[in-house]
């Protein structure tokens, strides 16, 4: 192949090219990874701010409160603007620059190549482009803090005529258009790659279900990201230009009449940014089922329950988000035969969601389990996220609907979603697959502990929040006692508070564990999970070019414990 | 990199530029949903011909199809391996993309002059962002036929069999902005 081209050509690579500006897939994938692990940490940390103020309203923030200038928190005591800024950003950070980067920046850039045997991504440098729009992106995104008047205040959702008043909006869209270019060089890279690179005999019903869930994904983001960008530019048009996309005429605010032509549509905008956040949420829910599947087929010891099921529901979800918006908005205001439509297709939608899931339970029945740290995220994967997506149900029903919006109840069922979901599963990816970055192991008792703290201190996080939702304490509010029928569950906010201080706690365990297995873990042999697919039929690292020569595939991706043979397993690439 | 040998018989390149291509086309739908939405909730909306210069966008619509059938020519050259001829019709294309741009420029130095802009209804709010958008689109076309351009007077790129891939791409991605354009033009001129 022709990616020699760029590598190889007879000079030794410099610091810069082999670690900065590299175009290696592998080198991409761990930048990602780190910079989108620290993103996270970052959003963790706002929220953690956040959490004092909504168990303790009022009180100044321990430690830190001193920190931030008078106008952010005087006497430490957070502002209502600072609380404001603090949510949107937090939304922002945890799912464009956290959460969609890991899971297709990272793992989708460092495994999904080499599981189809392929030597790179077909477009390095666009691969690397990716990257270094992703982190300026990030950077300004983060900067928005500095700039007068703070950082965006509207909520991750944004909507108008608020976010078009608020100060701060202005680059927070500025850099969203930015993350979006870069997001759409990734998915129309790693839709070429899938489509493009794979190694002979590697037909699509022998790829892994990983690789179909960063295929499915990256369709989601090249088709649902577009819209997003286009709204944001004519929000942007609002701001600067001061132009009425999405202001209604005689708009008043603070009692002055607002100066623009009016005539737009706030529920325009509603409309433009679920169509894409709700695609958006099967981004950061499909890779992640794909990394579970990858860990439960090999520690399960046989074939995944109903591969071509799973395929087929992933696809199924991929088509059907794209028709499901707007349960979003059921009282935002919109026709009732609009919102049956919306209900009905939200109930489907959970039909191969359902099915997906059913098809990993189903594939422990009669496997001889390994319980290591990858497959206790794994497992712990299935119950919590099922948590989150059977409390979705009621929010796609009108009726229920009606009661919950807006409530706490909402934001727990999302965080059991994305947090106790998605992201225990891409930390299981990371003790799955980090013997294949670094050639070493992470400490297993050190694993244990993080397990166990994360899990059960997630679920202190966010079952208080279905019950105050369930209560009727509403979501984005500065200070939860300032209303008396949130008295009775306030209470849930303090252990929620003290719960998210110990999850924070128990992740320092992961990243000691992480940099410190980097050079001192537990070195381990080429394919040390004994697993059948292609990425572990390379060195561990993968050298430049990954292969030493194209490896041809003879089976499925999971083909373990076939009768009449000496191992459990048998690789894709193996003959006999 | 762009070896044509591959599962789906098109080279890299190819896909890419079809798949680019496809989020462009959600970008410019959603665009042209915004107006529909937009104009069927408002109670005062403008006849196009009435505010805005059909005639000179009649000009420029005649430009952007002519301009369509230079850059096919100049990819037909670049197929026979005629570097002159392949100059020539890029060189042509490029001029017509110019000749779009400085009639757009007029366009809007006269609504500027009457002190009309963006800000001054939604109607010309949804004007200047999609044909905005558009012009910053033919730019971005501009640039890469340039560089194609300048690339062919190196003997060296006529050389490379991902000249011609590079062609066609930039090909691809022309047309594409020129049906843009033919569905802007009565959206916002003639309905």
């Amino acid at each position: 192949m022709a990616h020699d081209e760029h590598a190889h050509g007879g000079h030794e690579l410099s610091f810069m090219e082999r670690y900065v500006f590299s175009v290696d897939h592998k080198v991409i994938g761990l930048q990602y990874l780190i910079t989108s692990f620290i993103f996270l940490l970052v959003g963790f940390a706002l929220m953690g701010l956040m959490r004092w103020q909504l168990a303790f309203p009022g009180t100044p923030i321990p430690f830190f409160g001193g920190l931030f200038p008078s106008d952010l928190a005087p006497n430490g005591v957070m502002s209502g603007e600072f609380y404001n800024s603090l949510g949107a950003m937090h939304g922002t950070i945890m799912v464009f620059l956290g959460v969609v980067p890991l899971a297709v920046g990272a793992y989708g850039n460092y495994v999904l190549p080499l599981q189809i045997g392929a030597p790179d991504m077909a477009f390095p440098r666009m691969n690397m482009m990716s990257y270094w729009t992703y982190l300026p992106g990030g950077i300004l995104m983060l900067a928005s803090f500095l700039m007068p008047g703070g950082a965006a205040q509207s909520g991750w959702t944004s909507y108008p005529p608020l976010s078009i008043i608020n100060p701060g909006q202005t680059v927070w869209l500025l850099s969203m258009v930015i993350l979006i270019t870069s997001s759409l060089l990734g998915a129309i890279n790693f839709l070429v790659t899938t489509i493009n690179m794979r190694a002979p005999g590697m037909s699509l019903w022998r790829l892994p279900v990983f690789v179909w869930a960063q295929f499915v994904t990256s369709v989601l983001l090249l088709l649902a990201f577009p819209p997003l960008e286009a709204a944001s530019v004519l929000q942007l048009m609002d701001r600067v230009f001061h132009t009425s996309f999405y202001l209604p005429k005689d708009l008043v605010i603070l009692g002055q009449a607002y100066a623009g032509s009016g005539g737009g549509q706030p529920l325009l905008w509603q409309h433009l940014f679920w169509f894409l956040a709700h695609p958006e949420v099967y981004v950061l829910v499909l890779p992640p089922m794909g990394i579970v599947a990858e860990i439960i087929a090999n520690n399960t010891r046989k074939p995944l329950h109903g591969y071509k099921t799973m395929v087929f529901s992933m696809i199924a979800i991929g088509l059907m988000s794209f028709m499901v918006w707007a349960h979003h908005m059921f009282i935002s205001g919109m026709s009732a035969s609009l919102s049956n439509f919306f209900l009905v297709t939200t109930m489907i939608i959970s039909v191969p969601s359902v099915a997906l899931m059913t098809c990993l339970v189903f594939s422990l029945k009669g496997g001889s389990i390994r319980f290591n740290v990858p497959m206790l995220f794994a497992l712990a994967f299935i119950p919590l996220f099922a948590i989150g997506g059977l409390t979705g149900l009621p929010l796609g029903l009108t009726v229920t609907d009606i009661y919950l919006h807006d409530t706490y109840y909402v934001i727990g069922h999302f965080h059991f979603v994305v947090v106790s979901g998605s992201i225990i599963a891409l930390m299981g990816g990371t003790y799955y697959w980090f013997p294949k970055w670094y050639g070493r192991k992470m400490n297993d008792t050190l694993g244990r502990i993080h397990f166990w703290g994360t899990t059960t201190t997630m679920v202190g996080i966010f079952l208080p929040m279905l019950f105050m939702g369930l209560g009727g304490a509403s979501r984005r509010l500065y200070d939860p006692t300032a209303q008396l029928h949130n008295l009775p569950v306030q209470g849930w906010n303090v252990v929620a508070t003290y719960s998210a201080y110990l999850l924070a706690l128990f992740q320092i365990p992961f990243i000691y564990n992480f940099f410190n297995s980097m050079w001192n873990g537990e070195k381990t042999p080429e394919n040390p999970w004994q697993a059948t697919t292609l990425e572990w039929a390379c060195p561990s690292p993968p050298p430049h070019g990954n292969f030493e020569k194209t490896p041809t595939v003879y089976r499925g991706p999971y083909e373990y414990s076939v009768p009449g043979r000496k191992t459990d397993f048998w690789m894709q690439t193996d003959k006999n | 990199m762009n070896n044509p040998d591959t599962h789906s018989g098109v080279t890299n390149a190819k896909l890419g530029v079809w798949l680019f291509l496809a989020s462009e086309i959600m970008l410019f739908a959603t665009l042209f949903t915004s107006y529909i939405v937009l104009r069927m909730a408002s109670t005062s909306w403008p006849w196009g011909w009435d505010v805005l210069n059909v005639p000179l966008a009649t000009l420029n619509t005649v430009i952007l199809i002519s301009s369509s059938v230079t850059i096919v020519m100049a990819y037909a050259k670049a197929y026979d391996k005629d570097k002159a001829g392949f100059q020539k019709w890029m060189a042509a294309t490029i001029l017509l993309s110019l000749g779009f741009l400085v009639v757009k420029a007029f366009e809007y130095g006269a609504e500027f002059k009457l002190g009309i802009g963006p800000h001054t209804s939604v109607f010309y709010a949804i004007y200047f962002t999609m044909t905005g958008l558009h012009g910053i689109h033919i730019l971005g076309g501009i640039a890469v036929n340039a560089g194609l351009l300048y690339m062919s007077s190196v003997d060296e790129h006529w050389a490379n069999p991902l000249f011609l891939g590079r062609v066609e791409g930039a090909g691809l991605y022309w047309h594409f902005v020129d049906i843009v354009w033919i569905f802007l033009f009565p959206a916002l001129y003639l309905l």
